[in-house]
């Protein structure tokens, strides 16, 4: 007799506390959009760029060839020779024949993709183990790259 | 028989709705499923911000919430080997003071900026306790921005609280000192020679520069806490303040004797008056201005000699002094601003003192004569009411949304919550032990998120597995949002954590500072791009300016180092890349690493004492030839014709 009350007293008990603890729970973790939340970062990532939005000037723009030297001295030569020699990276001789425009402009500005998706970008770093970093250069700074790329491998 | 089986049954009834889910001992934490609340997945976010004081480690730390996870630790008043803060010659100057280089400080109490009295994620500002000073931190970078000496100021413990719009922070001093010419006074004459200050530090907006703008000249008393009056009362500062007695020896006996000390009422728009009408007296000090400059990655550090301090005798209207209980501490404005809550640490109630009441017994004139020339307000006149019975040991007290208050026990060891309206007690938990200051998100602002309470306990015993004589500190996580309020967390913390703020993430966030655009890069000793790396001499003075990207520095030989030199490495990390700092250290360096931000320049001094070659490397694991990220440095003997030059992958180059 004792015990079974006491069974109950326990069951009941039990029971308080499952539904009180069940009725303090909520499921309302706030959304944070983090989409929204990098608007306006200094940091850039590029979105895919095709071949078909590319100007490629003949004669090359001399002002875009200066330009694109400037950045990658600042922030290439680090890793790429002008050579074919690989440094950190591959070698810049010979790129600009051997790639797509779009392919050289998404390696540089969207690196992150090309890593993901493109079967050669992906050779390359089973070939030099580092990612290639985001440097944050623009669009346009991309291209100015490119036409320094092309006047190293001969163009005029 | 029967009877007392339901007796018996209805005793454990009552247990169990009195107690619900709550630990019924020390070992249970978290009861039922009320771990949930604070769980954030792999991958989700946390809703809050939590910046915590590190107490005597000198840091603030940075934990999520509701997940009690570290992000951060932010070094402000204590030298920091892991970000190479108070190492690094750019952030040296950080830590200057009137009293030279000083390594070590107590944070407190971390405020963060408001505007109309709502948090708006722009700046945290915390007090070093034991030399004076109050830091501003740049919430877009989470670093130290600029450290601001106090003069005529010793313990500064009230603060850095602040006012509406951070128009101003404040600093009151816990002791009161000899000041002005006559430094060199027996102790014992404590009641004619010392004398306390609280100082009102201006705001620039936007830059957020701070400003020393007046002092006010007190009492002999200690300040021990304050808060800014919001919304009616606006213009308004409350300090607490304990050992009326003005006694200068054991203070736990010779501080308690009188029945009531004070918290005194700042008219802080009429001081502005006062010192716009040239009331003010120009003193001479020493203290020290130190700001950091996010464009050349470096502090300076300036002395200044001049402070103004407002006498409370040649500016009436301007401070008042109410009655409050036994040593009063926490010293808390509700988010209407009418109420002001004391806790006296050894008081048996909690008295609340209405904003409206002080008005009209300023005007009435209602006093209760005066202390050492400055009216006391008669108690009954400005009393909301008491709290009667609360708990031992009230200490601090923060506010929801709903119009209840959060009183922290330091002797009973727990929280209670009281409605402010009629200073019902509504609730009990327990804390883990002897909780100090407790948090609500918002909740020293006009706007508390009512949805958690933070305990920041001083003790810690049997929470967690033991390390030695020390234990971790501790933080427990209650959820509010319900009629009453439950435990579902505890978290270790760094240092003592005293007071702590919690703001909403995305006031943060979004702002965060992801990299330094090289571009951008103003320090004298940049090297913009590996062309630019070099090694120069000036005499006995080596500056390398070397570059760093993964996985190699440029230099990474380099010769002709000669004992007697001093070598200052100036390293710039070339990434434009969020998260990728290297690190540089080098074998015997008297001092710290460095650790370089992204497209940031940062300097190591170097004072070479053997000949030989030593190694230095990357400390930050950049890629995964991160271990090949190292170079030589060759020191010969003061003598020797060895040419100073330096190479990566290549021949040598000769310096300039």
């Amino acid at each position: 007799m004792k015990n079974t009350i006491l069974n109950v007293i326990g069951i009941i008990c039990v029971s308080i506390m499952l539904l009180q603890c069940k009725g303090g729970v909520k499921e309302d973790q706030p959304t944070v959009d983090f989409a929204e939340l990098q608007k306006g970062q200094p940091e850039v990532h590029g979105t895919e760029v095709k071949d078909a939005e590319i100007v490629m000037n003949t004669p090359l723009n001399q002002e875009w060839v200066k330009g694109g030297e400037n950045i990658y001295n600042l922030k290439c030569l680090a890793c790429h020779k002008l050579t074919e020699d690989k440094l950190v990276g591959p070698g810049w001789k010979g790129v600009t024949k051997k790639r797509s425009p779009s392919w050289i402009i998404n390696m540089i500005i969207n690196v992150d993709m090309m890593l993901e998706k493109d079967p050669e970008a992906q050779k390359l770093l089973e070939q030099c183990l580092v990612r290639m970093p985001n440097q944050n250069v623009s669009k346009e700074e991309s291209l100015q790259l490119l036409e320094f790329m092309r006047k190293n491998d001969g163009e005029m | 028989m029967k009877m007392s089986m339901a007796a018996l049954a209805m005793l454990g009834l009552i247990f169990v709705f009195s107690t619900g889910c709550k630990p019924k001992g020390v070992q249970s934490a978290v009861g039922g499923n009320s771990a949930v609340k604070s769980f954030v997945p792999p991958g989700k976010y946390d809703e809050f911000y939590n910046f915590v004081s590190g107490g005597f480690s000198g840091q603030m730390a940075v934990y999520g919430l509701p997940s009690g996870r570290l992000f951060r630790v932010i070094p402000v008043f204590s030298v920091d080997p892991e970000k190479g803060y108070g190492y690094s010659e750019e952030s040296k100057p950080m830590l200057n003071t009137s009293h030279g280089f000083v390594p070590w400080d107590d944070l407190h109490h971390p405020a963060l900026s408001v505007t109309d009295g709502i948090h708006d994620g722009r700046w945290a500002f915390g007090n070093a306790n034991n030399t004076p000073r109050i830091a501003r931190l740049d919430l877009k970078t989470f670093r130290t921005a600029e450290i601001l000496e106090i003069p005529n100021s010793g313990g500064n413990h009230s603060s850095p609280f602040i006012t509406e719009n951070t128009e101003y922070v404040v600093a009151g001093t816990r002791f009161s000192l000899p000041m002005g010419d006559k430094l060199d006074v027996p102790i014992n004459t404590y009641k004619e020679n010392f004398r306390g200050t609280v100082s009102f530090i201006s705001v620039d907006q936007p830059t957020g520069r701070m400003n020393i703008a007046f002092q006010i000249l007190l009492p002999g008393i200690n300040f021990d806490l304050a808060r800014a009056g919001k919304g009616k009362s606006h213009g308004w500062f409350f300090f607490s303040c304990y050992n009326a007695e003005r006694a200068n020896t054991l203070l736990e006996v010779n501080a308690s004797q009188m029945d009531k000390d004070f918290i005194m009422a700042v008219n802080w728009k009429k001081a502005e008056e006062y010192v716009k009408a040239g009331k003010a007296m120009k003193k001479s000090v020493r203290y020290a201005h130190n700001v950091y400059d996010e464009a050349a990655h470096m502090a300076t550090s300036k002395i200044e000699t001049e402070v103004l301090v407002l006498d409370p005798k040649d500016c009436p209207d301007m401070v008042y002094f109410m009655p409050c209980p036994k040593s009063p501490h926490g010293c808390d404005t509700d988010p209407s601003g009418e109420y002001i809550v004391g806790s006296g640490k050894l008081a048996a109630l909690i008295p609340v003192f209405s904003f409206t009441k002080i008005q009209e017994a300023i005007t009435a004139k209602n006093f209760d004569g005066d202390y050492e020339g400055i009216p006391v307000l008669k108690y009954d006149a400005v009393l909301h009411g008491e709290v009667k019975k609360p708990g031992l040991g009230p200490l601090h007290t923060e506010f929801d949304d709903k119009g209840n208050a959060y009183t922290s026990f330091f002797v009973s060891s727990e929280i209670v919550k009281w409605r402010i309206s009629d200073l019902q007690v509504l609730d009990r938990v327990p804390t883990y032990y002897s909780i100090g200051h407790l948090c609500v998100p918002g909740g020293p602002t006009k706007k508390p998120w009512g949805k958690y309470v933070i305990a920041y306990n001083k003790i810690t015993k049997d929470r967690y597995l033991p390390t030695g004589p020390e234990l971790t500190q501790s933080a427990q996580l209650y959820s509010i949002d319900g009629e009453k309020m439950q435990l579902i967390l505890d978290f270790p913390t760094i240092g003592e954590p005293h007071y702590a703020e919690a703001i909403p993430a995305e006031l943060i966030m979004k702002n965060s500072t992801k990299i330094y655009k090289l571009e951008e890069n103003k320090n004298p000793y940049v090297a913009l791009g590996e062309k630019e790396a070099k090694v120069v001499r000036k005499g006995n003075e080596i500056h390398v300016y070397m570059t760093s990207i993964r996985s190699h520095f440029t230099p990474d030989n380099i010769e002709g180092i000669k004992l007697g030199d001093v070598v200052y490495f100036h390293v710039t990390n070339l990434e434009q890349d969020w998260d990728v700092p290297h690190g540089f250290a080098v074998k015997g360096a008297n001092n710290a690493e460095l650790l370089i931000m992204p497209g940031e320049t940062q300097t190591l001094l170097w004072k070479p004492e053997r000949v030989g070659v030593y190694p230095m490397y990357c400390t930050d694991f950049c890629s995964a030839l991160h271990q090949e990220m190292q170079g030589y440095i060759r020191v010969s003997p003061a003598g020797a014709n060895v040419p100073l030059t330096f190479s990566t992958g290549e021949q040598a180059k000769a310096a300039q």
